[in-house]
């Protein structure tokens, strides 16, 4: 049965305005679907009942006041365990930040508290964002609600698992490599992941620091502009967040893609990716054509090298980055003699396969007599990315391609094989190493029923474009996307 | 063919404790993934400018006056240990004796 917990935040946030349902309704919809469907998907690491009922709460009263309602004021949001929340444990998916409490909230999260959001929990993740699975997480997988057999993607996959599960209205991932689109892929949800600097990562903990991003994860293209919205713009405390004021994403949402040039990239359809996949976003392509897009296809002639650029620049800056875990002011401490002894013990300890791998690629690919042919090479390869997107971007508006080459994948399918499972970003990864815009939306379901996504990339700064395009395909194909899992709920 | 390259070196600069199985078992995926990686090297020729981030921002400062920051008590309070204010480690130099 449909409950409110299952309505778009849009439709939410008019229902609280006139006082159709109160926001301790709504809060208890989202805490009572997480009770009845969390022990099998596992989205959460940290639930925040009492918290979220006692802000639905002032929230209720306030709005008896007859004070203006933010759009986000009252919805039930999820936060991906690496956004830092204030008093609330943040564990990155890691043992070595197992009992880390933040002194300090993430800017995203900060916004969204001001305007009334009501937080449900932190969401489970691959660890410090590393996975496209979230079998990394120190604390055990996700299960995809359209498959609990299958993997929900990731790195943020409890937060995707939990808005298509309807644990939640909307969350809240971050994106390095394809971290929010592949998930919104795999789960049959809206995933975006804006440009480069256009919300703030003060309090998003550090993987690597030139590719990370705040993402969303909606049910509806709609809710995406609202959330980002809310979010987007500068912040004085991360000096590489945009000045430029954020755009109205919601002025032209409506507007259809008449006389919209529509780039296919023609070598994303290929070898690797899952025939139902390619048929299903070339369907879609077919659908934008008939809606008055103007269709043809574009070559990114430097794509196939970004996934080995990816994976020399984003361990590199993970190395440095999580320098920090030392044992010394926050997080674990193993024992040792001297100081030195206990960092090796803890960082041993406290990290997980997967993070130790690509703290050593990274190390090494830094390391003296590597660093040129490796790192510096790399961040050649980067500038060739961005201007392939540039010619691109001089004869179309927005690229069209699968999100990720195949749908949900068996749980320990590719554990055991790290380069298989980093082909899964192979379409995603270049926009973060260009630091464009782009949006997984889904565009149907494979053979088995699992949700496809389809990628849409636009040049730095036009997410109104994105939502346009996403938007009309959305009201189009009018896909009914209801995990099975609920079936009986 | 798979890149070769001392562990033992690369653990001690990263700082992390790793078991003979780890180390065999990095040994060989790194091997394999850096072979990959490698293909970095076949493009991007020497005239090619190297972008270290997509936002190159410049001298990012905010005007020169003092603004709340979080408490001493705050800084400390995930402290695995500390006393008087401070944080604790084991030693970190040799006393002499």
């Amino acid at each position: 049965m449909t409950e409110l917990c299952d309505r778009s935040g849009t439709d939410l946030s008019a229902g609280l305005a006139s006082g159709e349902f109160t926001a301790v309704d709504l809060a208890e919809s989202s805490l009572a679907r997480v009770e009845a469907v969390d022990d099998r998907v596992g989205a959460f690491l940290t639930k925040t009942p009492q918290i979220a009922l006692e802000r639905a709460d002032e929230l209720d009263v306030y709005l008896s006041t007859g004070a203006p309602k933010p759009d986000v004021a009252g919805i039930p949001i999820a936060l991906k365990d690496v956004l830092t929340t204030n008093g609330i444990r943040t564990t990155c998916g890691s043992k070595i930040l197992e009992t880390y409490v933040p002194p300090y909230d993430c800017t995203a999260w900060t916004r969204l508290s001001g305007a009334g959001s009501v937080l449900i929990g932190k969401t489970n993740c691959d660890e410090f964002a590393m996975g496209s699975s979230n079998e990394n997480s120190a604390y055990g997988p996700v299960h995809n609600p359209w498959d609990l057999d299958t993997v929900p993607g990731g790195s943020s996959g409890g937060s995707a698992a939990a808005v298509a599960a309807g644990e939640v209205v909307w969350a809240l991932g971050t994106d390095t490599g394809g971290s929010v689109r592949q998930p919104a892929a795999l789960t049959g949800v809206v995933g975006l992941k804006p440009t480069y600097g256009r919300i703030s990562r003060y309090g998003l903990i550090a993987f690597a620091s030139s590719l990370d991003t705040v993402g969303t994860f909606t049910r509806s293209v709609r809710d995406a502009a609202v959330l980002l919205t809310a979010i987007a713009g500068r912040d004085h405390r991360d000096a590489t967040s945009l000045a430029a004021e954020p755009g109205d994403y919601l002025a032209g949402i409506d507007a259809g893609v008449r006389g919209l040039r529509v780039g296919v990239i023609r070598d994303a359809f290929g070898e690797g990716v899952q025939p139902d996949v390619a048929a299903s976003v070339r369907a879609a392509v077919d659908r934008l054509a008939t809606l008055g897009a103007e269709v043809s296809e574009v070559d990114l002639p430097h794509a196939e090298y970004a996934l080995s650029a990816y994976y020399l620049i984003a361990p590199s800056e993970a190395s440095s980055n999580l320098a920090r875990y030392d044992g010394v002011r926050y997080g674990l401490r193993e024992d040792g003699d001297d100081s030195i002894a206990m960092m090796f013990a803890t960082r041993g300890a406290g990290f997980g396969p997967e993070v130790k791998r690509r703290i050593m690629l990274g190390t090494y690919a830094l390391s003296a007599g590597y660093y040129e042919a490796y790192y510096g090479q790399a961040q050649k390869v980067r500038t060739l990315i961005i201007q392939d997107y540039a010619s691109a971007f001089a004869g179309v508006d927005v690229l069209v391609a699968p999100t990720s080459p195949t749908t949900a994948f068996r749980i320990g399918e590719k554990a055991d094989d790290p380069m298989a499972m980093y082909l899964n970003d192979i379409f995603t990864i270049p926009a973060n190493l260009a630091g464009v815009p782009a949006i997984s939306v889904p565009c149907g379901l494979d053979s088995a029923g699992l949700p496809i996504g389809l990628q849409l990339t636009a040049p730095a700064l036009d997410e109104a474009t994105l939502f346009r395009a996403a938007a009309a395909l959305e009201s189009d194909l009018g896909l009914e996307l209801r995990p099975p899992l609920l079936a009986g709920v | 063919m798979p890149v070769e390259i001392d562990i033992d070196h690369v653990a001690l600069l990263a700082r992390i404790d790793l078991t003979v199985e780890e180390r065999a078992q990095l040994r060989t995926q790194l091997g394999a993934i850096l072979e990959h990686a490698a293909k970095v090297g076949e493009v991007a020729a020497a005239d090619v400018t190297p972008t270290a981030t997509p936002n190159p921002a410049v001298n990012v400062l905010r005007d020169d006056v003092p603004e709340p920051s979080i408490t001493h008590d705050a800084a400390m309070q995930n402290a695995p240990a500390q006393a008087g204010g401070r944080f604790m480690v084991p030693k970190i130099a040799e006393t002499g004796s």
